[in-house]
């Protein structure tokens, strides 16, 4: 322990410290200064966000241990350890580079670049729903003993999310960077990195709101937990991370249902995945979304605040009643 | 004083659901409303509690005290009504008190802490004594999946009463640790009260509320019986038990009676007509302690039994056993029975300490399969304004004057 440990087993932490007569005064003058709090107070729809925001950022310090929780709790006991949050998307990128380039045929340069760039982002994304949906049932042994603002659990599970990310984040970097010694070096740097950080914001505002509505969802409706895993599974092959997004824009457009097309784009998590493929990818520029991603990025990052917000109202009102239903 | 508590027209309502999944509640979509039975687990609870003050909730299974603690601590969030309190509050709260499986007992420690509001640096300062009360060094490495209930609770309550709070609730966890621990706890929460701390406990360990609490609250289905002395919440609680204990030992009774009446090869001995008294024959209920006290019963023997004896117990609340004898241990050789006998015992003044007491009472004949017994037949109540502790109520005089100074002197002779 640290020297300031050592310091109270000399000073305090004998036997005798139960004991000690105490300053019953000063306590009581203390105990009087201090204000009278409602506990849990109603707030309203409007200003009640602001206020859970101070609660949340009171507790920062928690935040940061359940983080760490988290990350030590998934892989604990096992061998390889945090290893494995780097195996699942590597197994993943030789499954479809196998299936695609050796298989189909695809002739796409860097195709394993191109995938992975676009799966680090949506692994982001569905860890955190996945998380999410299970972060509120999950911790009911803590949930029901203690009380903190109940946001933190999601919270915490954005923060484990986002440690796995910037390490999938190296590998990728890792993996440009043989791709350049390797090919004809078309690796290079453009401007379109500058839309990684907003493209971050965006996929995490939108997360956050999906996962702290499932994360009460979920406390009264169970199934949830296991739909969810569906449709994520369905929602991966609406996004272009394995196809690129240039294949179902012609489609649309020849076949005519521009509407469609319009939906289709309309996903903020197929944004997202653009963007980072036209930040990382730089190896065909051709396959990537052509689009001005900096204004649709801004557009959905205004409404995912907007979500946020309805989902954070949703959670507040939800989460009295969490201790009683787990 | 200050008021560090105020619980203000305090209701909760829990909604049974009966659909959990969302297939069930589709196909039952019209009758979900009407699944949902509803019930109030606390009603109207209005509370102001001073700062300095140790309060018991006590009650029967159920009747919302551990709830009352949850709404306090704001684990539960109340219908109506609503809880304002002032300060940290650290709550040990069934078992575990917030404590993660896999983290091992250090980890846990930051977490906890850092639940109850502390920052890292203020739970390093405190970490060393919250590891020296809990006692459990060797194993503050291992996860706490493996701890055992004691271990958990010997954590649990060394991180609550380190983080310095303001408030103390207690749920019924101490009676986990061993002996040693509990008087540790107790002095701890002793030093708790001294200092001003408020301290609300919930439990079935009534002693230990009339011990340590300066206030009792007594809560049956949610709604406040009594609020006041502890020593009153105690006897209204024992006084319901009791009545609850009678009600059951006479439907015992009466089902044991339809079975021996199946029973056609079976011939035993039959207790009944019991009746406590008051020595001369008057029934009675509640002695002053050292009022003569009797009891009487009816044996009936379908057989003739030469050689049977009779046998009398009188337990606490506690079952403790604090009287039991029978007419062979009093030397008394019954005539022979067959049919009916009225017996009675009388005893010229009953010495026992305020409380209620059960009656159990047993025939039996000394050779051959004919036994009856009465267990907790009958209740009678001991009121006694002062307040002993023990079995046994003893009177006592007590004379206080100057040591000579001739007898001082060679006491501490002696001594050498």
């Amino acid at each position: 322990m640290s020297s300031t440990g050592t310091d109270v087993r000399g000073t305090g932490g004998d036997a005798t410290d139960a004991f000690r007569e105490p300053p019953a005064i000063n306590r009581a003058e203390a105990v009087e200064s201090l204000p009278m709090e409602r506990v849990n107070p109603p707030r309203s729809f409007f200003r009640g966000s602001f206020t859970d925001l101070v609660d949340i950022l009171r507790y920062r310090e928690l935040l940061g241990q359940l983080v760490r929780k988290e990350l030590k709790v998934k892989y604990k006991d096992s061998v390889l350890g945090f290893f494995w949050t780097l195996v699942r998307p590597m197994a993943q990128l030789v499954i479809y580079y196998l299936a695609f380039t050796i298989f189909l045929g695809n002739q796409q340069p860097a195709y394993a670049v191109f995938i992975f760039s676009g799966l680090v982002v949506w692994g982001l994304f569905t860890d955190i729903l996945g998380g999410c949906t299970g972060s509120i049932v999950g911790n009911g042994g803590l949930l029901k003993k203690t009380y903190f603002p109940r946001e933190i659990f999601p919270l915490s599970v954005v923060g484990a999310a986002l440690v796995n990310f910037f390490l999938q984040m190296i590998v990728l970097i890792g993996a440009i960077g043989i791709t350049a010694v390797l090919t004809d070096n078309r690796v290079a740097v453009t401007s379109d990195l500058a839309l990684v950080p907003l493209a971050l914001a965006v996929c995490l505002v939108w997360g956050l709101a999906m996962g702290l509505f499932l994360a009460a969802a979920t406390v009264y409706f169970r199934d949830l937990q296991h739909l969810i895993e569906i449709v994520t599974l369905l929602l991966f092959w609406l996004v272009p991370i394995v196809y690129p997004v240039v294949l179902p824009i012609k489609n649309f457009t020849e076949n005519g249902h521009s509407l469609l097309l319009e939906i289709y784009l309309a996903n903020p998590m197929l944004n997202v995945i653009a963007a980072f493929q036209r930040a990382f990818y730089t190896m065909g520029p051709e396959y990537t979304l052509d689009a001005n991603l900096w204004a649709r990025l801004g557009v959905f990052l205004v409404i995912g605040l907007g979500a946020l917000w309805l989902a954070q109202r949703y959670f507040a009102r939800a989460q009295g009643d969490f201790a009683q239903e787990l | 004083m200050t008021t560090v508590i105020r619980v203000s027209d305090v209701s909760k309502k829990f909604a049974i659901n009966a659909n959990k999944s969302l297939k069930e509640r589709l196909i039952n979509a019209r009758t979900t409303k009407q699944n949902k039975s509803e019930f109030w687990a606390l009603r109207d609870i209005d509370l102001e509690i001073a700062a300095g003050t140790s309060m018991g909730l006590i009650g029967h299974n159920g009747s919302g005290k551990s709830t009352l603690l949850k709404v306090i601590g704001g684990i539960l969030s109340p219908t109506d009504g609503y809880v304002e309190r002032r300060g940290r509050l650290a709550a040990l709260l069934e078992l575990g008190a917030g404590f993660h499986g896999d983290l091992t007992g250090r980890e846990n420690v930051y977490l906890n802490a850092s639940i109850l509001g502390l920052s890292r640096a203020d739970t390093d300062k405190y970490f060393d004594s919250i590891v020296d009360f809990s006692g459990i060094e060797e194993f503050l490495d291992t996860q706490v999946k493996f701890y055992s209930s004691g271990m958990y609770v010997r954590l649990a309550f060394s991180v609550a009463v380190h983080v310095d709070p303001e408030i103390l609730l207690i749920d019924e966890v101490l009676a986990v640790g061993d002996e040693a621990f509990q008087r540790k706890c107790l002095d701890k929460i002793r030093s708790f009260m001294r200092e001003g701390r408020t301290i609300i406990f919930v439990t079935h360990a009534l002693d230990l509320v009339r011990d340590l609490c300066s206030r009792a609250v007594l809560l049956d289905h949610g709604v406040m019986q009594y609020d006041g002395a502890p020593t009153q919440a105690i006897r209204m609680i024992r006084d319901a038990w009791n009545e609850e204990a009678e009600v059951e030992a006479e439907q015992a009774a009466a089902r044991a009676d339809d079975t021996v009446t199946g029973a056609a090869t079976y011939t035993p001995m039959r207790i009944s007509d019991v009746v406590i008294t008051d020595g001369a024959g008057q029934p009675k209920d509640t002695f002053s302690p050292g009022e003569p006290f009797g009891v009487e019963c009816t044996v009936t023997s379908d057989r003739r039994v030469t050689d049977w004896a009779v046998g009398i117990k009188i337990e606490n609340h506690m079952d403790q056993n604090c009287y039991a004898s029978n007419t062979h241990l009093m030397n008394l050789q019954l005539e022979p029975i067959e049919g009916s006998r009225r017996v009675s015992f009388s005893y010229g003044s009953i010495p026992l300490i305020d409380g209620g007491y059960h009656v159990s009472l047993a025939a039996h004949g000394v050779n051959g399969p004919h036994y009856a017994r009465a267990a907790r037949i009958k209740n009678f109540k001991i009121v006694d304004s002062e307040w002993q502790d023990g079995l046994v109520r003893m009177p006592a005089q007590v004379q206080v004057r100057p040591v000579e100074a001739g007898a001082a002197r060679a006491a501490t002779a002696e001594t050498r």
